[in-house]
């Protein structure tokens, strides 16, 4: 009796073994590239369905936002197969689809009958289109997103600072429309004492190394009237770049720096700004909206402490786009399976679970919904603010245009060099020099 | 066991074992060219990761190339990328940060590291591990470093302006030390100060212990006085040492990046932006690989030049 069961025992285990080893051989991974922040661990929950579904493993690479574009450009560069799918900068597009990075969609998006015309049009010229304007496509609109700004509603609220701020100023303390009275507001809560605290009065990005200072500086310009190009004449900026309105803008963020930051606030970007806001130090944060659901659920500035506003205006409305469209990597060995989750991505099901879940998704269908501006204490600014969004140079050359912006603007606003002028006229001189290099100046 | 680690069986072991037509034909090879046997691994490896790069490098910076644009036609420009180079005011002026960030590192790491130096030799109670503790901060990663002097100087919760402000009176979050223009540079130039004085201490001790006793002990015969003995003997007898000291220091704080790219990433504006960060935005952030591979010459050069006619007063000094 004892031979026949051990028998069996040894051929099931091996049956198991079998199958087991069988399934392992079937199953594929694929590996996403992102930056290491808040919608990422929310895109890694949605992204479950997707195994559950195709039985497609997922991988992630997550970089944090100071070395993100250093890491995955080298990996592009070096046509690396470390990524099969990359949600990039929108400024990467034009660099990533001349020098065959990415893979073009249009023949996908054809056969799949995934339209661009069902995404927002400005995440769809901002994330996916290259050249811009063009039905080119190297990316599906993947995390909608701008530059925004939250206030201490909680101090806003209470009625001695209220009856103060209106005696000073002769007007209710609210949200700052204009970037002149924000300045106001600002310079209100400059140093003052709330709660045996000292705080200040607003925080912006003065980052030196990456991105951070023009991602910052480009919310006061565009308002002001700065243009990257004569409409008329592509790449000429001359009269543009350096217009007396893109001068007044510029000094009005120095103004801005000098009068209501904190002390140390030369070299700050997104994380530096959340945390000055979750410590309780700021009365007014500039950041991207991605980070705007984890602050609402903050427990010592979220829920009723917390409010949000769209970028102030001036001459004009204008505020500067963030976010980005997902990508195939041209040198990924696993570009069916990769498409395969684009397309699922791309399914309007998904793309409310992905704004539940705390991504922002750019589809129309969702953002138009009905409950939409209900759904979140920010979707309505989000909306308002999509609808006013600029971006900075997606060129192929893109990374040396920001250097030299990175530079220029950190010389006048931080290191006190030079005036205005001078530091947009060198910024068009340097940006001429690149497009005359790149050909397309003579 | 003992017979299994005599050199004499092991070398027997050997010879057995080569077969027989290799025996024959190392056996007739000469000295010179066993010699060349033993040495090829290694020049064959110098070859492939010192000497090929570099010659590849030279090649680059005659040529436009970019590496983010590998499908982009590759083209001779002649010495356009060193006439860029030297006549760009962007890498004058890193080269002037670096020249100011050097000079002051070297002077105030030599003098303070030889007084540690000359402080820890006099062999008091407890040196050893006032040694040890004196080491710590040059055994630290340079990164670590340079995070964790950001946060010290941090005006309004860094230790360091709390001791400044706690020794002069001045607030503490009156003055930035790497926000502000004027004390940017000084802040790199302290934490460079702070992590490598050690560095240049342990090499100026080895240089004092050298000194025989004998001599100290001939000149308190003939009366010298102490003034008189440091600088007839300590000093002359250690200075081949504090100029090796200073040649090490010189040619690592020529490319220092890591501590400075973390403690001040080159700002505020570019007023601690040294060479190497110039060097390294324009070969991995603008790809400009050609314009980079003549700037990372023309570096190369300087402190090569540099070093070798240090190096000769080196051998001047040493061999007076």
């Amino acid at each position: 009796m004892k031979r026949p069961v051990a028998c069996a025992s040894a051929i099931a285990v091996a049956a198991m073994l079998a199958f087991a080893s069988a399934a392992q051989a079937q199953t594929k991974t694929i590996t996403l590239c992102w930056a290491a922040w808040d919608p990422a661990n929310a895109l890694v929950e949605l992204s479950k369905d997707f195994t559950t579904k195709t039985g497609i493993q997922m991988k992630f690479e997550f970089v944090p936002w100071p070395n993100f574009a250093d890491r995955f450009l080298n990996e592009l560069n070096s046509k690396g197969k470390l990524c099969d799918l990359m949600i990039g900068d929108s400024q990467w597009i034009g660099g990533a689809a001349e020098n065959g990075q990415y893979v073009k969609l249009n023949d996908f998006f054809a056969k799949e009958g995934i339209k661009m015309s069902d995404f927002m049009p400005a995440t769809v010229v901002g994330y996916s289109e290259w050249p811009k304007h063009t039905p080119n496509y190297w990316a599906l609109p993947a995390m909608g997103d701008s530059v925004g700004w939250t206030y201490r509603k909680d101090w806003f609220n209470r009625p001695e600072i209220k009856s103060e701020f209106k005696t000073k100023y002769k007007r209710d303390l609210a949200p700052p429309k204009t970037w002149d009275e924000f300045k106001q507001v600002a310079e209100f809560f400059q140093n003052r004492t709330i709660d045996g605290k000292k705080v200040y009065g607003a925080y912006i990005f003065t980052e030196r190394g990456s991105e951070g200072i023009t991602m910052g500086v480009t919310n006061v310009l565009y308002p002001y009237g700065f243009k990257y190009d004569d409409p008329k004449k592509p790449y000429v900026m001359d009269g543009f770049v350096n217009s007396a309105d893109s001068v007044k803008g510029l000094e009005f963020y120095k103004s801005l720096y000098k009068c209501c930051t904190s002390p140390g606030l030369t070299n700050a970007y997104m994380q530096e700004g959340l945390d000055a806001f979750k410590s309780g130090q700021v009365a007014m944060m500039m950041n991207w909206f991605a980070f705007f659901p984890g602050l609402y659920k903050d427990p010592n500035v979220g829920g009723d402490k917390i409010g949000f506003f769209i970028n102030p205006s001036e001459k004009t409305k204008g505020v500067q786009l963030g976010g980005q469209g997902i990508s195939v990597v041209a040198a990924s060995p696993n570009r069916n399976e990769a498409l395969q989750y684009i397309k699922w991505f791309a399914t309007p099901e998904v793309q409310k679970k992905w704004w539940s879940l705390g991504g922002y998704s750019c589809l129309k269908s969702v953002l138009q919904d009905p409950g939409f501006v209900k759904s979140a204490p920010f979707a309505k600014e989000f909306l308002e603010s999509m609808d006013m969004v600029d971006d900075f140079w997606a060129e192929p050359s893109y990374a040396q245009l920001l250097l030299a912006m990175q530079k220029r603007v950190h010389d006048y606003v931080v290191a006190d060099k030079g005036t205005a002028k001078e530091a947009l006229d060198l910024l068009v001189a340097d940006w001429t020099k690149v497009f005359k290099e790149e050909g397309k100046l003579k | 066991m003992m017979n299994a680690l005599d050199p004499h069986a092991v070398l027997d072991k050997a010879v057995e074992a080569t077969p027989a037509p290799l025996a024959r034909r190392i056996r007739g090879l000469s000295d010179r060219a066993i010699a060349w046997l033993f040495i090829a691994p290694t020049i064959a490896l110098l070859l492939a990761i010192n000497i090929f790069p570099l010659l590849w490098t030279i090649r680059l910076s005659f040529t436009n190339f970019r590496a983010n644009r590998p499908n982009a036609t590759v083209a001779g420009v002649g010495i356009d990328n060193y006439v860029s180079v030297l006549t760009d005011p962007d890498v004058w002026a890193a080269m002037q940060a670096t020249a100011h960030f050097l000079f002051w590192t070297i002077l105030l790491q030599t003098m303070l590291g030889f007084t540690l130096a000359y402080l820890i030799d006099r062999r008091f109670r407890g040196h050893g591990f006032w040694t040890t503790v004196i080491l710590i901060p040059m055994m630290l990663s340079p990164a670590v470093v340079g995070n964790f002097w950001a946060f010290l100087y941090q005006p309004q919760i860094g230790l360091f302006n709390y001791v400044v402000s706690f020794f002069s009176g001045i607030p503490p979050s009156s003055f930035e030390m790497i926000g502000s223009v004027k004390l940017a540079p000084w802040s790199i130039i302290i934490v460079d100060t702070w992590m490598w004085t050690p560095y240049v201490m342990l090499i100026c001790l080895a240089g004092l212990r050298s000194i025989p006793n004998y001599i100290y002990e001939a000149a308190e015969v003939d009366r010298a006085s102490r003034w008189r003995q440091f600088w007839s003997i300590t000093l002359p007898m250690a200075l081949p040492f504090i100029m090796l000291a200073v040649l090490f220091r010189g040619i690592e704080n020529f490319k220092m990046f890591d501590m400075v790219n973390l403690l001040t990433s080159g700002g505020p504006g570019s007023t601690t932006e040294l060479a190497s960060i110039t060097l390294k935005r324009e070969a991995f952030e603008k790809w400009r690989t050609g314009y980079s591979s003549a700037f990372a010459i023309v570096l190369f050069v300087t402190v090569f030049g540099l070093a070798n006619i240090y190096v000769k007063a080196l051998n001047r000094v040493k061999n007076r």
